[in-house]
C-alpha cells in the first residue's frame, strides 16, 4: 500500500518537473543495471562475479585448511557452513549413497550465490551480480547440464527420458498428454525458471532499494518542495526495511537455487520418480 | 513506470553472451577449487574426528574390561586371603589348645614328680628320726634307770620329782622320748 503510494508520488513529482524542463526525477530502470566498461570491456558486474568466487574460495579454504580434529573458531564456522550444504541439502535430498559426488558443486554453488547476492547490500559494492541475467543463465545452464548428464549416465538416454517424462503408475491414453507435459516441465522449463527466479529476485530487490534511496534523496534535497521532505524520509525508512527484507531474499535465493539443483539431481538419479 | 521508458531501455533478459560464459567459467573454476582444496580437507577432519571418537570409545571399553578383570582378580585374591586367614586362625587355635594341653600335662608330671620327691624325702627323714630315736631311747632308758636306782630309796616324793624332771628334760629335747620315758 505505502510502496505504491510513495512510488506514485515519485512519478507524480518527476513528470511535471520533467515537463517544465528541470532536471526531474528519473526512476531507476533496466539501464541502471548497465555499467560502462572499466577497461577492455570489463564491467563492474564482471569484476564482482570474479571477486565473489575469490572470496568464496578464500573463506572456505581458510576455514578448511587446518582440517583439525578439534576445530578452532574459524574452522568451526566454516564447518557449520559446509555441513549446512553437505548434510542439510546434499545428503538429505540426494541420499546417503550418491550425495558425496555432488557436494563440491553444491557447496561452491551455495556460497558463490550467497556472496554474489549479499554484494547487493555490501557498502561500496551494492550490486547483486545475479541481477545481470547472464550470470544466472550460466549457472542454470550448468545445473541443467549436470542433472541431465547424471541422469543419462545412470539410466542411458532412453531410460532417462522415460524416467523424466513418464510418471510412475500412469498408463493408458492419458500418457499422450502427460509425456509432453512432463518432458517440457522437467527438461525445458526447469533451467528457465531456475535462472529467472534468481535473476528476477535480485533485479527487483535492487530496483526497489534504488527507488527508495534515490527517490528519498530527490524528495528531500532536489524537489524544492519542503512538504515532500517527510515523505522522502519515509522512503529512506522503507529503504532500510527493504534492506533487511533483501538480506532474507538474498539468502533464500541462494538456498533455493542450491536446493532445487539438488532435487533435480536426485530426480535424475532416482529409479522411479 | 518501466513501460514509460521501455523503448530506450536495454532488455535485461538479453544479456551479452560474454557474461553467460564468464559466469559459468568462473563458477566452474570455483567448483574445481572447492573439490580439490576444500571438500577433502573438511572430509578428512570429519573422518579423523569420527575415528578419534570411535577410537576413544574402543579405548574406554578396553579400560572398562581391564578394570573389571582387575576387580575380579582382587575379589578372588581377597576371598583367598580371607580363607587363608580363617585357616591360620583355626590352626592357631588348635596349636594353642595343643600347647595348653601339653603344658598342663607337663605341669601334672612335674607336680607328681615334686610330690613323689617330697614324699620320699619325708619318708627318709622319718626313717632317720626313728633310727636316731631308737638309738637315743636306749641310752635315755639306761640313764633314767641309773638315776632311779641311785635315788630310789629316798622317798616317794623325791622319786616322783625326779621322774617329772626327767620327763620335762626329755620334752624339751625330743618329742618321741617322753612317751617311752614315761613308760
Amino acid at each position: 500500500m505505502s510502496i505504491v503510494g510513495i512510488a506514485g508520488i515519485g512519478l507524480a513529482t518527476s513528470t511535471p518537473q520533467a515537463a517544465s524542463g528541470g532536471e526531474g526525477f528519473t526512476p531507476p530502470g533496466p539501464s541502471t543495471f548497465e555499467y560502462p566498461a572499466i577497461a577492455a570491456g570489463v564491467t563492474k558486474p564482471m569484476v564482482l562475479i570474479v571477486l565473489a568466487a575469490v572470496l568464496a574460495f578464500a573463506a572456505l579454504y581458510a576455514t578448511a585448511r587446518k582440517a583439525a580434529v578439534v576445530p578452532g573458531k574459524l574452522q568451526y564456522a566454516g564447518e557449520q557452513g559446509y555441513t549446512f550444504v553437505r548434510n542439510g541439502i546434499a545428503r538429505d535430498i540426494i541420499g546417503q549413497h550418491d550425495f558425496m559426488k555432488f557436494v563440491p558443486y553444491l557447496v561452491a554453488l551455495f556460497f558463490f550465490l550467497l556472496i554474489n547476492n549479499v554484494f547487493g547490500l555490501v557498502p561500496l559494492i551494492q550490486f547483486p551480480s545475479f541481477s545481470r541475467a547472464g550470470f544466472a543463465y550460466g549457472l542454470a545452464a550448468l545445473t541443467w547440464i549436470l542433472y541431465n548428464g547424471v541422469g543419462i549416465y545412470r539410466h542411458g538416454v532412453v531410460g532417462y527420458l522415460k524416467n523424466q517424462s513418464v510418471p510412475a503408475g500412469v498408463t493408458g491414453p492419458i500418457l499422450v498428454l502427460i509425456i509432453p507435459l512432463e518432458f517440457v516441465s522437467n527438461i525445458v522449463v526447469r533451467p528457465v525458471t531456475l535462472a529467472l527466479r534468481l535473476f528476477a529476485n535480485m533485479f527487483a530487490g535492487h530496483l526497489l532499494l534504488i527507488l527508495f534511496t534515490i527517490g528519498g534523496e530527490y524528495l528531500v534535497f532536489e524537489s524544492g518542495n519542503l512538504a515532500y521532505a517527510p515523505v522522502g524520509v519515509l522512503a529512506w525508512l522503507m529503504a532500510t526495511a527493504v534492506s533487511f527484507l533483501e538480506l532474507l531474499v538474498q539468502f533464500l535465493q541462494a538456498y533455493v537455487f542450491t536446493l532445487l539443483t539438488a532435487m533435480y539431481i536426485s530426480g535424475a538419479l532416482s529409479e522411479e520418480h | 513506470m518501466f513501460v514509460f521508458v521501455a523503448a530506450e531501455e536495454p532488455n535485461p533478459l538479453l544479456p551479452p553472451v560474454s557474461e553467460i560464459i564468464l559466469g559459468a567459467v568462473v563458477f566452474l573454476i570455483l567448483v574445481w577449487l572447492v573439490k580439490k582444496y576444500v571438500v577433502p580437507n573438511f572430509e578428512k577432519a570429519f573422518a579423523e574426528r569420527t575415528a578419534a571418537i570411535e577410537g576413544g570409545m574402543a579405548e574406554a571399553e578396553a579400560a572398562q574390561a581391564e578394570a573389571k578383570e582387575a576387580l575380579e582378580t582382587y575379589t578372588a585374591q581377597l576371598a583367598a586371603a580371607r580363607h587363608e586367614a580363617a585357616r591360620i586362625r583355626e590352626d592357631a587355635r588348635e596349636q594353642g589348645a595343643a600347647i595348653v594341653a601339653e603344658m598342663r600335662e607337663q605341669a601334672q608330671v612335674e607336680a607328681g614328680r615334686i610330690t613323689t620327691t617330697a614324699r620320699a624325702q619325708i619318708e627318709a627323714d622319718r626313717q632317720q628320726a626313728v633310727q636316731q630315736l631308737r638309738a637315743e631311747v636306749g641310752t635315755l632308758a639306761t640313764t633314767l634307770a641309773g638315776r632311779i636306782v641311785g635315788e630310789s630309796l629316798e622317798d616317794e616324793a623325791r622319786q616322783r620329782r625326779t621322774v617329772e624332771r626327767f620327763i620335762a628334760e626329755i620334752e624339751s629335747q625330743d618329742d618321741g622320748a617322753p612317751v617311752r620315758g614315761a613308760r
